[in-house]
């Protein structure tokens, strides 16, 4: 999985707000939801990007925006250098043929009356110059074959796969048009265990052999850390530490990193009695209403009078190789307490 | 929080040592109109007091159909309970009645569903859902009911649980949602809670808390719990033993530490290898192959075969019983010794 050349992605300072309305006939604009507020990082070539954090984080709202299925407020987003933040649709349909998206939910995501043939080849429908019509069925069936499907199930429909066989079809179609970016999101959480396995070794494959980048977002922390090179962990819409994976694992810096470390369980009962455990109170802020300064503040165990006054922002800082959010960065070495 | 009721007049009630609950030998089907299928096919497990059994297993593999059973909540038709006994300190709950048997339900035995956070009726308040329990279960009045529901709401660590009493499901995060069933479930201090899945769909952070708040129930009350869940890490992070279930079958039981160290069925040893680790970087995963049975049409030997590493000609013919490989442990494989043993068949 080794990253090479210049970023194939560029984010910066991107920022999508919700507004949030009241009345009916007149609309009156009373707030907005912060889901995206400040985020920057780059993607190289090859490169698996894992983006992890707590439900509501902005996690999806960012993956749209990558897609160009969400227009950002403010921020810069650039495939190849191309920007698409303020692209014309026609011009975002090129940049689609090298960023595809797969989803989380293989059970609602496929369309059920079309058969697998249809859904994979369904990006021809739409950019017909990346593939001649007469070419397409081979095309299909020789994707159904990449990601380990039998190339003689092209008639048949979504209810007739299993779980994972449906999120492989998934992954086919976002691989028909020969992307370089996948962005992946929640693409193994709705997945038995043991169909997981299949899954991720699939992606980890299909790296190897076309090249592929990932940006891979999940909640499993366990996940995220077996397939991804760099680590980005966002709280209330905020990037809060961004490294390699060895650093975010074994040094972390930002106290929600290692709170969120410190709680993902590990599957292994020897010395369980011993393992050190922070166990954050209360549930995250409204992205309505983020809190002023740090967004971590109302549930860190560090906080000080600056906290609240001065937001950190994400840069190297003393005694790490990372950057991080945090006033009090610290290094904490994690594996101790596994 | 309140005493604890007084032990039944039937029922041996039973020592320290028995069990509280056993399910044994259980089936359950359902007749359908693709035929009949075999979702529970000779379950047995024990739970005693304060203790925390967790039941892993393939989705499909009967874990919630099972514990629908001990609950007696399953519909009969379409489900069919051909044969097992499911003993409550010593009562057998499938041989009372209705009447008889709701006395248990939600009071000594209780359960937190797999699809909680829609379990909640949107149209009435948390506060008056928790109270409900405490006036139909306990006649109290409402005045005490709703102090009651504050006095959970604040164990179950909702900030400001008074003020919050009159505000509706959707005005709560999911996890606080997950703490307010948790609170019911927990409302009439039942000696069982069956937890089934209970967070898995809530973040880490907040999957702590909970696990942590489970446990603080038990150590106060001494309540039994059977975890139902996919997650080997919560399983190897609470459970004193565990229970593993394939194609409506316990394949394995064993106390947990014996389970990580040295699985005794293929399944559970495929299941092992297939999760990724946060404390290491994994390379490839090893993937279970193939397909879960198809519950119409059971074969008679082990079910596991078609997927199974270690198969030999007779697995797909003769049928498996439970082996006992130990004091304390079981496996439903012909060739559990080499499983034991570590190689890969
Ligand atoms: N179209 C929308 N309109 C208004 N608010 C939205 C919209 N889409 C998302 N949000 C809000 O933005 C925030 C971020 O949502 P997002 O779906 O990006 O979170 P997430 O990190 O993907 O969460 P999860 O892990 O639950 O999938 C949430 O508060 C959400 O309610
Ligand atoms: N009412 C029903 N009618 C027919 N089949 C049913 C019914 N309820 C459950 N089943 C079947 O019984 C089997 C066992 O289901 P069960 O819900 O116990 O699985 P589980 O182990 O809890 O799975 P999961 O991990 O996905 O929750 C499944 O194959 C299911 O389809
Ligand atoms: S900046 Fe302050 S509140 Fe924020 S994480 Fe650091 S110590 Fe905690
Ligand atoms: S009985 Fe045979 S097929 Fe079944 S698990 Fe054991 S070795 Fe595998
Ligand atoms: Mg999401
Ligand atoms: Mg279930």
């Amino acid at each position: 999985m080794a990253a090479t050349g210049s970023p194939i992605l560029e984010v910066r300072d991107l920022v999508k707000h919700f507004p949030m309305t009241r009345g009916v006939l007149v609309r009156k604009q009373i707030g907005a939801i912060r889901a995206v507020d400040g985020v920057s990082f780059d993607l190289r070539r090859g490169e698996t990007l894992g983006i992890v954090g707590e439900s509501g984080c902005g996690k999806s709202t960012l993956a749209k925006l990558l897609m160009g299925l969400e227009r950002p407020t403010s921020g810069s987003v650039r495939i190849k250098g191309r920007e698409i933040a303020d692209a014309k649709e026609s011009e975002l349909k090129r940049v689609r043929r090298t960023i595809q998206l797969v989803m989380q939910d293989p059970y609602t995501s496929l369309n059920p009356r079309m058969t697998v043939g249809d859904i994979v080849g369904e990006p021809y429908e739409i950019h017909p110059e990346a593939a001649p019509k007469g070419d397409r069925r081979r095309r299909v069936q020789a994707l159904l074959e990449l990601v380990g499907l039998n190339p003689d199930h092209i008639s048949r429909y979504p209810h007739q796969f299993s779980g994972g066989q449906r999120q492989r079809i998934g992954i086919a179609r976002g691989l028909a048009l020969q992307p370089e970016i996948l962005v992946c999101d929640e693409p193994v959480s709705a997945l038995d265990v043991s169909i997981q396995a299949q899954v991720i070794n699939l992606l980890a494959r299909l790296q190897r052999e076309l090249g592929l980048a990932y940006v891979f977002i999940a909640h499993d922390l366990s996940v995220v850390r077996h397939i991804s090179d760099r680590v980005g962990v966002m709280y209330l819409g905020k990037m809060v530490e961004l490294g390699r994976d060895a650093e975010i694992y074994g040094q972390p810096a930002h106290p929600y990193t290692q709170a969120l470390l410190s709680a993902a369980p590990v599957p292994d009962p020897e010395g369980r009695e011993r393992r050190r455990r922070i166990v954050l109170q209360g549930d995250p802020p409204s992205p309505a209403s983020p809190p002023s300064g740090c967004r971590f503040r109302t549930r860190c165990w560090k906080a000080q009078e600056i906290c609240a006054q001065q937001e950190p922002p994400l840069q190297l800082r003393p005694g790490t190789w990372h950057e991080s959010a945090c006033h009090f960065a610290e290094v904490y070495d994690a594996m101790r307490s596994f | 929080m309140t005493s604890t009721p007084p032990l039944p007049a039937w029922g041996t009630g039973g020592g320290e040592n028995e069990p509280l609950l056993t399910v044994e030998d259980l089936h359950v089907e359902f007749t359908t109109r693709q035929g009949v299928v075999k979702a529970v096919n000779g379950v047995s497990y024990a739970l005693r007091a304060g203790e925390t059994l967790a039941v892993l297993g393939e989705s499909g593999s009967g874990k919630s159909v099972t514990a629908q059973a001990i609950m007696g909540i399953l519909d009969t038709p379409p489900a069919r309970i051909p044969k097992g006994r499911v003993r409550f300190r010593g009562t057998d709950l499938l041989r009372l009645s209705e009447d008889a048997r709701s006395q248990f339900r939600g009071r000594r035995i209780s359960m937190i569903f797999q699809d909680a956070l829609s379990a909640l009726n949107p149209v009435f308040t948390v506060g008056s859902q928790i109270g409900e329990m405490f006036q139909v279960h306990q006649g109290v009045s409402r005045r005490d009911a709703e102090r009651r529901a504050v006095e959970l709401m604040d164990r179950v660590r909702i900030p400001g649980a008074r003020q919050r009493l009159h505000d509706y499901p959707h005005q709560f995060s999911g996890g606080m949602r997950q703490r307010i069933m948790i609170a019911m479930a927990i409302a009439l201090d039942p000696e069982v809670l069956i937890a089934d899945e209970p967070t898995t769909a809530l973040d880490v952070t907040v999957q702590a808390q909970i696990m942590e708040l489970l446990a603080e129930v038990q150590r106060e009350s001494g309540m039994g719990l059977i975890l139902i869940t996919h997650d080997l890490g919560v399983v190897a992070d609470v459970a004193d033993k565990i229970v593993v279930m394939y194609g409506g079958r316990v394949v394995e039981n064993a106390p947990v530490h014996d389970v990580y160290r040295s699985p005794a069925h293929p399944y559970t040893r495929g299941l092992l290898e297939s999760v990724p680790r946060i404390d290491r970087k994994g390379r490839e995963l090893y993937a279970i192959a193939g397909m879960p049975p198809n519950l119409l049409d059971m074969p008679p030997g082990c079910a596991f075969a078609p997927r199974c590493p270690y198969r030999q000609d007779n697995c797909v013919t003769d049928p498996v019983p439970l082996y006992r490989i130990g004091a304390t442990r079981g496996s439903a494989c012909h060739y559990w010794r080499e499983v034991l043993d570590g190689g890969h068949g």
